[in-house]
């Protein structure tokens, strides 16, 4: 007898303009199972979920429940069909309180009046029986990351569903959360609950997924139990091919001193105090520097001073020294600096632009892209995008008119990439350069900031990451509460030292 | 005093019961604007129902269905918000801007058209409505009691049941707050917008009605319902989109706004030798200081304003 599968996606393709994103993809869960789906940023995941939850039809294919064929034509039928999902950005209204979220919907009533008294009873079981703890009448504006998460657990657990979809659950969680939510899924196991796990984090697929189904570029490429596999299996299935984990590169040859930051204090915007203290470096020519600490600690906002985004309440800026503390944006641009921000929607990217439009905001005042009337040369702004797409294998719907909005955040990473390197800076300063990226669109960006610092240029890199840290950078300075405490070489230290310092535990005098 | 009093609260009902609708049109996440024009519209639903009703109807059977007439009107204005933003995506800003245009002009011309019909040599647009007016008043011991404030009452007190104790009112929110969110668990946005829009559309043809029989025996509709509608906006703004709230700060806009009508009554505000006009600009300018202060605490729904397409999602 064949087996029986909770859930069953057979030959499902589905396609966008321009793109086909999903091609002829099967995907079987079996009852309770944690079943991962992994793929790199726009491999199809989330657009195969869709199909699932009713949000989009496909153009072939068929899912099975229990072995019967089913319509999903919209959330209602995947809802009735006792299918849930953890939505990668949550579904929450701020200003309801936890419970009015959960029941949202699925309305305990009697002649249309609200019956919260049951429904928070029921909430509370579950989450007592889940070990899910949420205050049931917190605003959701007011409640941490890892409980609004917990309250769409409980949104679908209060639905009864049976199959429980995570579209990348770990994106926003600290590590301490996401090592609960892992024992929340196995508790879910347990209970005969089938899970979907849609991930691009390794580790975490191969600590809690019995099988794992991978994408790539839309097309089905298996699936394999977890515990007969490994990272580098899984990984290479993922993208194609071996994939480095260690960033190649040979000893750093610093050159001249290039940035020189004397004494820089920063105000915070969040409180009295200041963000940035008294901090002083410098960075060479030919050398990747990174900040290293534990987000919050003033990096963002020694960022914001040093780019212009922010006033200095005081201290210097020196480039090749020469003073460049009240210059402009443009100006510090314009003499070679390069900025790779923290925030790539707010900062990167002018969402509603074109592909094309946002590769040239730097440089679109440049003779090459505006005649001397004033009027955009367009011919050359779309032969550069169409260049630095290329170069850079920036992937989109439709080329250089895509609007910035509608592309992966992998790709609009890499379009900001290519914009900051295109300049040929003399400092590249990177901010979290990887964040969210999946592991071939990491390896892609730490070998352009490594060629960067090969062609001698200064690469000032902040990060989150130790790995990232650890592998990268030729020079390691830790902040702490807006200062640097700590000063090390990568090859001499280990995630545990840096960790002492990251928390303050330890300090030393830095000349840096 | 008792004139005062009398006149706040008729004052207090129409911007109460016009800030109510743009609450519910908000709340379902659609900016509406064009309360003036709706004002203006269900006012001529209500004057027009007067005009031809006989004066033989009880009081209670006439003031319901005068009341009626304006909310039909009303609510069938607020249809043009409702296709124009919800099914087209228009921006809403601009369609409540041209309902407002369009709802005095419509209206003057509709009544122009309607009295030279009946003579061919008045071009006025003017409704008169002496006796039915009598209709809405009870007299009191010097003070008139209106029907409308004991409508206004009940309508408040509906409001507010039904947007926080009803599962109506909660899946209402949820559209203006987060449409997705909304939709992700089965919730058909456009039509808990379209309830919005409509509902929006029943308060402010009430508030028009309300409005022309406030003070005067005849309107003349050229005159719109001369900002009442933007009030009624500012009232709820104030109000921060919350009936209680609304009811108290439509009381404060009143209290000031009825002060231009009898501040001739009280002997020490005449001593003061303030022209007329002062007190007439005093609601506009009170609302003006009051919105400076507050907008920016204010928290208007997520997203009002912006239109909800099922296939971004």
């Amino acid at each position: 007898m064949a087996e029986q599968y909770a859930i069953e996606m057979l030959n499902i393709t589905k396609r966008f303009p321009g793109i086909i994103a999903n091609d002829n993809i099967t995907l079987q869960l079996r009852r309770g199972e944690i079943h991962a789906l992994l793929g790199e940023n726009g491999a199809g995941k989330s657009t195969l979920m869709s199909v699932l939850f009713g949000l989009y039809q496909p153009e072939e294919g068929e899912i099975k429940k229990d072995g019967k064929v089913v319509q999903i034509r919209d959330p209602n039928d995947a809802n009735d069909l006792g299918i849930g999902m953890v939505h990668q950005h949550f579904k929450l209204v701020e200003c309801f309180t936890v419970l009015d979220n959960i029941i949202m919907g699925v309305e305990p009533t009697k002649a249309g009046f609200l019956q919260k008294k049951e429904a928070r009873q029921k909430v509370l079981a579950l989450s007592e029986k889940y070990g899910l703890k949420v205050d049931p009448d917190a605003l959701v504006e007011d409640i941490t990351v890892g409980m609004q998460q917990r309250t769409e657990i409980l949104k679908m657990l209060y639905r009864e569903n049976e199959i429980l979809i995570f579209d990348e659950p770990t994106a926003v969680l600290t590590p301490q959360e996401i090592t609960e939510l892992m024992q929340i899924m196995r508790n879910l196991k347990a209970e005969g609950k089938s899970i979907l796990f849609i991930s691009h984090k390794l580790a975490e697929i191969m600590a809690v997924a019995d099988r794992c189904s991978v994408l790539r570029k839309g097309k089905y490429i298996g699936t394999v139990d977890t515990d007969k596999t490994s990272i580098e299996e899984l990984s290479a299935m993922m993208v194609g091919r071996n994939v480095n984990f260690h960033v190649e590169k040979k000893p750093a040859e610093p050159g001249d001193v290039i940035l020189e930051v004397d004494g820089m204090t920063v105000a915070s915007k969040v409180h009295k105090n200041n963000a940035v203290k008294n901090v002083s470096l410098k960075v060479h020519a030919g050398e990747i520097v990174c900040i290293a600490g534990i987000d919050g600690n003033g990096q963002s906002e020694f960022v914001y001073g040093l780019s212009g985004l922010e006033p200095l309440v005081s201290g210097r800026i020196l480039f090749k020294g020469e003073d460049v503390t009240k210059a402009s944006i443009r100006q510090k641009s314009v003499m070679g600096f390069s900025h790779i921000p923290e925030d790539r929607h707010k900062h990167g990217l002018v969402l509603d632009y074109s592909l094309e439009d946002n590769l040239v905001l730097q440089t679109y005042f440049q003779p090459e892209y505006t005649n001397k009337f004033g009027f955009l040369r367009r011919d050359n702004i779309r032969k550069k995008a169409d260049e630095l797409i290329e170069k850079f294998d920036v992937r989109s719907g439709q080329g250089a008119v895509t609007s910035a909005r509608s592309m992966s955040g992998g790709n609009q990473q890499k379009a900001i990439v290519a914009r900051e390197l295109d300049k040929d800076p003399e400092l590249l300063i990177a901010v979290q350069p990887t964040r969210g990226l999946d592991v071939g669109a990491i390896e892609f960006i730490h070998k352009q900031i490594v060629a960067q610092r090969d062609a001698g240029k200064a690469v000032l890199l902040v990060s989150l990451e130790l790995d990232e840290v650890l592998d990268v950078s030729d020079r390691i300075l830790v902040m702490y509460e807006g200062e640097i405490v700590g000063q090390f070489d990568p090859k001499k230290t280990t995630q545990e030292e840096l960790g002492l310092y990251m928390a303050g535990a330890k300090r030393m005098e830095v000349q840096a | 005093m008792l004139l005062l009093i009398q006149y706040m609260l008729i004052f207090a009902s129409i911007l109460i019961l016009v800030a109510l609708g743009g609450c519910f049109s908000e709340h379902s996440g659609v900016i509406n604007l064009g309360l003036e024009g709706i004002m203006v519209i269900g006012s001529l639903g209500g004057a027009l129902a007067m005009k031809y009703l006989p004066l033989t109807i009880p009081a209670v059977p006439y003031v319901l269905l005068v009341i009626l007439c304006a909310i039909v009107f009303g609510v069938a204005y607020s249809s043009l918000l409702g296709v124009a933003s919800i099914n087209f995506k228009a921006d809403q800003t601009i369609v409540g801007t041209a309902l407002n245009m369009l709802g005095t002009a419509g209206a003057t011309v509709a009544v122009k058209a309607i009295n030279t019909a009946a003579n061919p040599n008045d071009v006025s647009s003017i409704i008169q409505y002496i006796n039915p007016k009598k209709k809405f008043l009870i007299n009191m011991g010097g003070f008139e009691f209106n029907w409308f404030m004991l409508i206004t009452l009940i309508v408040l007190v509906v409001a507010y049941v039904v947007l926080y104790k009803t599962r109506f009112g909660l899946r209402l929110m949820a559209c203006g707050e987060h449409p997705q969110a909304a939709d992700s668990v089965g919730i058909n946005v456009y039509k808990y917008r379209w309830a919005g829009v409509l509902i929006s559309g029943a308060y402010g043809g009430l508030g028009g009605i309300c409005y022309i029989l406030a003070g005067v025996s005849e309107w003349r509709f050229e005159y719109g319902a001369a900002g009442f509608g933007f009030l009624a906006l500012a009232v709820m703004i104030f109000g921060q989109w919350k009936p209680h709230r609304i009811a108290l700060a439509g009381l404060l806009f009143g209290f000031f706004r009825a002060l231009s009508n009898v501040y001739f009554g009280f002997p020490f505000l005449v001593k003061l030798n303030i022209p007329g006009n002062i007190y007439n600009m005093m609601p506009y300018i009170i609302s003006l200081i009051v919105l400076a202060l507050t907008s920016s605490r204010s928290r208007a729904p997520k997203a009002e304003g912006i239109p909800y397409d099922n296939g971004q999602r």
